[in-house]
């Protein structure tokens, strides 16, 4: 019993040290747990809430572009999209996998998107698919319900009914590059369906159209799903704003060109409205808004025909004879020569042994302006130039718009170049020469001029007005002062222009226009893209048509209509069209057709659309021939000579 | 069994210890009531299930309390074997399919013989001990049979593997033999080297497992990885205060920002909602069954009797103190349960198992305080 007794000595000594044991460990984890609840509670309960609560940005929706006459340009269509947020989602592959199985991922896209992902700081979120349908998002919502980070989302998709037409004026919109961000440090920027204007009147006017971002404080759970919407604050709509333009009239020029590379402005003379900014081809910025694929980002880049380049108010070309009105009008305006002065031209002007041609090898005979205009004579502006000197040629061209970079909501506007003797020694350090003065005098040499220009330059000669150019519907339209050049040397001008397209022996007849009443003014001008050399010259000029297309000679055109009280002026340039008369002229007059006679100018457009319909399956079953040809004569070549020689012997 | 048929009914169910069976009973109800809130208001999918086996585990528990202790030390080594076979045998079907396994499906239940196991150990232990002289229990012929019983479940579990509960049986095993009088040297010498060589068992450790403490020594480290239950549990039991966030209003687990919260994690769970207050009522009702459990381990009648109240207790005690000290970010996330509490059968059903043997020890001597009832083996 002793050993027993000890034992249970043992026994209950252990026992309660054991027990202690547990009651200080007790006493630990009460300590603990107070310290946690009472200590660091508020600061828990904070992060308690911040799990719970998130902040999430509303973005604006953006300001919606309408045309002069209320047309929607760009607006926003309500759409369904995808987010997902990485940071939650675990495996990013498989979650693709899963997403890709309800709408359709590319391999690429999948790169793209992973990428994406990896440079996303922190929990933001990022955009999968943008524009994917009801169905698509019902699917997603159900089944990818328990994907942690994954999120269905509503959204609007900005729009552009216009489509290719109104790319380059109106320009697109595109998610914000890291740079930026990093610039502007706006949350928004991040946000996953945000998009910033890139380019033509949605980046110039980009600060109008965002908008202020609203916010919702929603209740999420760990998975990043949103259960309920705490409290709300609205977004500001960005501002909307009414263009100038007149969609009808540019999506009808834009079908009108076709497949040319070209560009087309329409001014409104009186109140300076920009009535059409064209330049084709282009893109659809309706895809360019979403991700661009990167086979039609190649693909635009490689074409010859410059779709990414805003030609009309980015491309600059030598302006031909479009400027000789230019040289007249300083002439006249220096006091040097009167309308009624009278230039004899023998096809040939020379200076100091030197000789420049005019067009026509017989020459012109004796000429006063009026006639000079219609006829494009090179002699007679050759000898106003020379008489206004040079200095006083660049004043009027700055004077009526050439070399001005126009106060448009357009990004990158050109200024090109109005040469003189002093540009002259800054740019090439050379002095400047007779031939420079007399290559300006027709619109050629160093003179680089933007087709906004051209048509601003064409408006004020038709409206003896300094025309501002301008976008944007104002209040009132403007009174623009005068040119300060004499009525009746103007008058003069214009009813040059006039005979060039309505005269006997204009250079432009066939784009007079078909409109009882209605007379279009204007004058043609071509752009030589190459040197013609001496020698070629003696052979005799080659025919542009039968040149490569990228050797032809721009067409330039502009002109102004009703011919005797001026409202439209219009300018345009066909890249490597070869003839002004022929390439550009038309598309101008399609223009004033268009203004003045809308069913005319759809019925003309629908039979063109058909002739060049015919021409392209011609042109296929031409392509077919030759190469069913070509396959026949490689099968059997000793055939077809075998039977021709009896034929030949059997002859009496 | 023997001791059902000693006694008539009605004065045996009026001489069991009814306040010990309602603290466990009530345990398991707040229990039921917390996986209630954590699955959004809603008996299913844990709630009921949670009530209807603390019911069958209470039969279950009553039942055993009705066996006498007599029994439990005859049928020790038996009960031992059956589930040490009961180990291989999970190992055996793991391997087959190809996994780690820890159960054996029986049909209607899962049996996780490594839980048993805890039970069984405690007996056989206590049946060696009661065998054992005082005077052996320092020498090599005393310390290898309680060594060789210890070590064989520990591998067999350390296999599957489950560190946990390897763990936790090295402790109710080390615990029994050291209230069985073994010197404190065979403890106190283990303990120190472990901590001596701390520092180096540290740098053996793979990059991996060394971030791995890292981040138990501090959850901020990694708050959306390794670290993320213990900061999410830390939040939910912070934010409960002192009076808690109300039933039903506990954002953490609602919104699923805790993980587990049915499980491992319920008592955060339920300190969210139920606050300071909350949680030490409910470590205050552990404290009173564990202190309820070295009573009737002190005033129990015999050695045997002794060392398995001492040795039970212990085991409930690893089980809540563990799970307890891993929501708080005191130990490392190891994946044991707080019984009674966390949603799932075989933590519950071994801590019943075990009161329903203290309830039985209790019944023996509280019918007659300290007179012995084993009477062999005092030689």
């Amino acid at each position: 019993m002793n050993r027993s007794n000890l034992r249970q000595m043992i026994f209950s000594r252990r026992a309660v040290l054991l027990g202690g044991l547990q009651a200080a460990v007790g006493g630990l984890v009460v300590g603990r747990m107070a310290w946690i609840a009472l200590a660091e509670g508020d600061r828990l309960r904070d992060a308690a809430e911040d799990n719970r609560v998130a902040l999430r940005l509303i973005p604006p929706r953006r300001g919606i572009l309408a045309d002069a006459t209320g047309l929607p340009l760009a607006l926003n269509r309500p759409a369904y999209g995808v987010e997902l947020t990485p940071s939650l989602a675990g495996d990013m592959g498989e979650v693709l996998e899963r997403i890709g199985r309800i709408i359709p991922l590319a391999a690429d896209q999948k790169e793209e998107i992973l990428k994406e992902a990896q440079a996303l700081r922190g929990s933001a979120t990022l955009m999968v698919a943008d524009d994917i349908g009801w169905e698509a998002y019902a699917a997603l919502n159900v089944e990818l319900a328990d994907v942690p980070g994954v999120l269905p989302v509503k959204t609007y998709v900005r729009s552009y009914p216009g489509g290719e037409g109104f790319a380059h004026a109106l320009g697109y919109v595109g998610r914000p590059t890291r740079e930026q961000y990093l610039e502007s440090r706006n949350p928004l920027y991040m946000f996953p369906g945000f998009r910033l204007g890139k380019d033509g009147v949605e980046r110039a006017l980009d600060d109008r159209l965002q908008g202020q971002p609203g916010a919702r404080r929603v209740e999420v759970n760990a998975r990043g799903r949103i259960l309920r919407d705490l409290e709300t604050r609205p977004d500001v709509a960005g501002e909307s704003i009414q263009l100038t333009l007149d969609y009808g009239l540019q999506d009808f020029m834009a079908r009108r060109i076709g497949g040319d590379s070209a560009s087309v402005v329409v001014i409104d003379c009186t109140t300076g409205h920009v009535k059409c900014l064209l330049s084709m081809p282009a893109f659809d910025p309706n895809i360019f808004s979403n991700r661009i694929p990167s086979d039609l980002w190649k693909a635009l880049q490689a074409d010859d025909r410059k779709p990414l380049i805003a030609k009309a108010t980015q491309g600059l070309y030598v302006p031909g004879s479009t400027f000789k009105m230019v040289t007249a009008m300083a002439a006249l305006a220096e006091g040097v020569a009167t309308p009624g002065d009278r230039v004899t031209c023998g096809g040939r002007y020379t200076v100091g042994g030197n000789t420049w041609h005019c067009h026509s090898r017989r020459g012109h005979g004796t000429l006063a302006l009026q006639r000079a205009i219609a006829a494009s004579c090179n002699v007679y502006f050759y000898t106003m130039g020379r008489r206004a000197g040079p200095e006083a040629v660049a004043r009027m061209a700055r004077h009526l718009g050439v070399g001005e970079k126009f106060d448009l909501p357009i990004p990158s506007l050109k200024a090109g170049i109005v040469p003189d003797p002093a540009w002259k020694e800054k740019r090439f350090g050379q002095e400047w020469q007779v031939g420079d003065t007399l290559n300006t005098a027709i619109g050629q040499g160093y003179l680089f001029v933007s087709p906004i220009q051209l048509a601003v330059m064409t408006a004020r000669i038709a409206s003896g007005r300094i025309v501002q150019p301008s976008l944007l519907v104002k209040g009132e339209a403007p009174a623009f002062p005068p040119l300060g050049i004499a009525e009746d040397v103007l008058d003069v001008v214009r009813a040059g222009m006039s005979d060039v397209v309505n005269g006997p022996g204009g250079t432009a007849r066939r784009a007079s226009l078909s409109i009882p009443g209605v007379r279009m003014a204007g004058k043609t001008g071509t752009a030589q893209v190459r040197r013609i050399t001496a020698a070629e010259r003696r052979r005799g000029v080659r025919r542009n048509e039968s040149l490569p297309w990228r050797l032809r000679d721009h067409a330039l055109f502009v002109g102004f209509a009703p011919a005797d009280a001026p409202r439209y002026a219009v300018a345009v340039v066909v890249e490597h069209g070869a003839s002004g008369s022929r390439a550009a002229a038309p598309l101008a007059k399609a223009a004033m057709t268009y203004i003045y006679d809308r069913p005319q100018a759809e019925e003309a457009l629908r039979k063109e659309e058909a002739a060049r319909e015919r021409r392209r399956l011609a042109a296929e079953a031409a392509a077919r021939r030759a190469a069913e040809a070509a396959a026949l004569a490689a099968a059997a070549p000793a055939t077809a000579d075998a039977g021709a020689a009896p034929g030949a012997a059997g002859a009496p | 069994m023997i001791g059902l048929l000693n006694a008539r009914w009605p004065q045996r169910l009026l001489d069991q210890n009814w306040p010990i069976v309602a603290l466990v009973v009530g345990i398991g109800l707040f229990g039921s009531l917390t996986l209630y809130s954590a699955a959004g208001g809603s008996l299913s999918p844990w709630a009921l299930n949670h009530a209807l086996r603390l019911g069958v585990f209470t039969c279950l528990m009553l039942l055993l309390s009705q066996v006498s202790p007599q029994a439990w030390l005859a049928w020790a080594f038996p009960i031992y074997g059956l589930i040490l076979v009961a180990l291989v045998a999970v190992e055996l079907v793991g391997g087959l399919g190809g996994g780690s396994q820890r159960w054996l499906e029986l049909g209607v239940i899962r049996l996780q013989p490594s839980e048993l196991m805890k039970l069984a150990l405690v007996l056989v232990l206590g049946r060696v001990y009661h065998y054992l002289p005082l005077s052996h229990v320092n020498r090599s012929s005393g310390l290898w049979l309680p060594g060789l019983l210890i070590l064989l479940p520990v591998g067999l579990v350390l296999l599957q593997p489950d560190l946990g509960t390897s763990l936790t049986l090295v402790g109710g095993g080390a615990a029994l033999v050291f209230l069985a009088g073994t010197s404190i040297w065979y403890f106190i010498i283990p303990a120190g080297l472990l901590v001596a060589s701390l520092p180096i068992l540290y740098n053996m450790l793979h990059a991996y497992q060394q971030r791995r403490v890292e981040i138990f020594l501090n959850p901020e480290l990694d708050p959306l990885g390794a670290g993320y239950h213990i900061t999410q549990s830390k939040i939910a039991i912070g934010s409960g205060g002192l009076t808690g966030r109300g039933f039903l209003e506990g954002s953490q687990s609602h919104l699923l920002y805790l993980p587990e919260p049915h499980t491992d994690f319920v008592f955060a769970t339920m300190a969210e909602e139920w606050g300071l207050v909350g949680g030490i009522l409910l470590i205050l009702a552990y404290g009173l069954l564990l202190a309820w459990g070295w009573r009737v381990a002190l005033r129990a009648g015999d050695l045997f009797q002794r060392l398995v109240a001492g040795g039970l207790t212990m085991t409930i005690f690893f089980y809540v103190a563990i799970n307890l000290m891993m929501v708080m970010g005191l130990a490392p996330v190891v994946g044991l349960p707080l019984p009674l509490m966390s949603y799932g059968g075989s933590a519950m059903l071994t801590v019943m198992l075990a009161v329903g043997i203290l309830l039985s020890i209790d019944r023996v001597n509280r019918a007659a305080p300290h007179r012995g009832v084993g009477t062999l083996g005092l030689g």
